[in-house]
């Protein structure tokens, strides 16, 4: 496998690029929502989840998304978001 | 009563007519009535591809217009005879027919028939409605390029606001080489990406359009892949569990040869 790898010209494969840019565009598409939309909700949910604990805000990842709902498997519009917690601040907690 | 099920796809090009061809003789191959339709007034093509350019006397919109009674429009396939085709007219603009026409019309078809096909025009306009209005299902075709997934997401948008929910997915004209390399999405990736079902897989192949110039849909040839994935879709839409053809036994002698000496 390594010695295939060394013939091939680079190392980031079109498909992935595919469907990085796929994925992108959809997200406009899906739910006719800007950029800025996106990125405005983005530091709303940061403010308020940073006031219980502290988060890393370069790995926040928020995305507009499609789903099955769970009772009959419809399809649905759904917004996911990844929020790696570096510590919960318990003393906010009374 | 029969299904009424449209096949679709937004972006043109993709192979909703092959797919439709091959789906409707796949199902009459395995002992049901079936019509096929063809709802892409103005360009007309259906009939090519099942070879039956010659037999056309009357169309959709004949039909629809009450020029010709159901039976008149609907030419009988050369192979099945429980095989029909109403073809779309090719001089009317895609306006010829109303929603309500066209509603009315897979009504009457489905007293008739098993399974009622419709293939979709390219496009989301008027066209595109007429042909989901009187659909029990829908099958979307797509093909490993951003622009066809990115249509058919649309698409799957679309038919879920007009209330054609759990549309099926074909992916059409996958090469595996390609997909081995990384240099085309694989199935997971589209399945990922569109969250809906698949129906089936079929490998881009020579063989499709030697079948195309003779008018042979390739579902009735034993040896060809596309054929034998075309099959399994229908036996899938009759509700058997088929697995997924395994493309790689397709690959050339060189693979092969390195996958003994590399192990992958």
């Amino acid at each position: 496998m390594d010695l295939l790898k060394i013939f091939s010209k680079n190392n980031t494969n079109s498909k992935t690029v595919a469907k990085e840019r796929l994925k992108l565009v959809l997200i406009n598409d899906r739910a006719d929502i800007s950029p800025k939309f996106i990125e405005m909700l983005k530091s709303d949910i940061t403010r308020v989840v940073s006031e219980y604990m502290v988060i890393d805000e370069e790995g926040f990842d928020i995305k507009l998304t499609r789903t099955k709902r769970e009772s009959d498997d419809a399809p649905i519009p759904a917004l996911v978001a990844n929020i790696p917690i570096v510590k919960v601040k318990e003393k906010n907690i009374k | 009563m029969g299904k009424v099920i449209v096949i679709t796809s937004g972006k043109g090009g993709v192979g909703k007519t092959t797919t439709t061809a091959n789906i409707g003789t796949g199902l009459a191959m395995l002992g049901n009535k079936v019509v096929v339709l063809d709802a892409d007034i103005g360009l007309r093509n259906l009939d090519v591809v099942m070879g039956l350019e010659n037999r056309i006397v009357y169309d959709l919109v004949d039909v629809v217009e009450k020029n010709c009674r159901l039976k008149q429009g609907l030419i009988k396939d050369k192979r099945y005879d429980s095989l029909y085709l109403l073809p779309a007219a090719q001089t009317k603009d895609k306006n010829a027919v109303k929603p309500e026409q066209m509603l009315e019309l897979t009504h009457e078809l489905r007293e008739e028939f098993d399974f009622v096909l419709i293939d979709s025009p390219a496009g989301i306009e008027q066209g595109f409605q007429n042909a989901i209005v009187g659909a029990d299902e829908a099958v979307i075709v797509t093909t490993p390029e951003i622009s066809a997934v990115r249509d058919a997401d649309r698409v799957i948008g679309l038919l879920e606001a007009k209330g054609l929910h759990n549309p099926k997915l074909i992916i059409n004209r996958i090469r595996p080489d390609m997909v081995k390399k990384g240099d085309m999405m694989n199935i997971d990736d589209m399945i990922d990406i569109l969250a809906i079902d698949l129906l089936g897989v079929v490998p881009d192949d020579e063989a499709i359009v030697i079948s195309t110039n003779k008018g042979e849909p390739v579902v009735t040839d034993e040896k060809a892949m596309s054929g034998k994935a075309y099959q399994n879709i229908c036996r899938r839409i009759l509700g058997e569990e088929v697995e997924l053809l395994n493309f790689d036994s397709e690959e050339g002698k060189f693979s092969r040869i390195m996958k003994i000496l590399f192990g992958k």
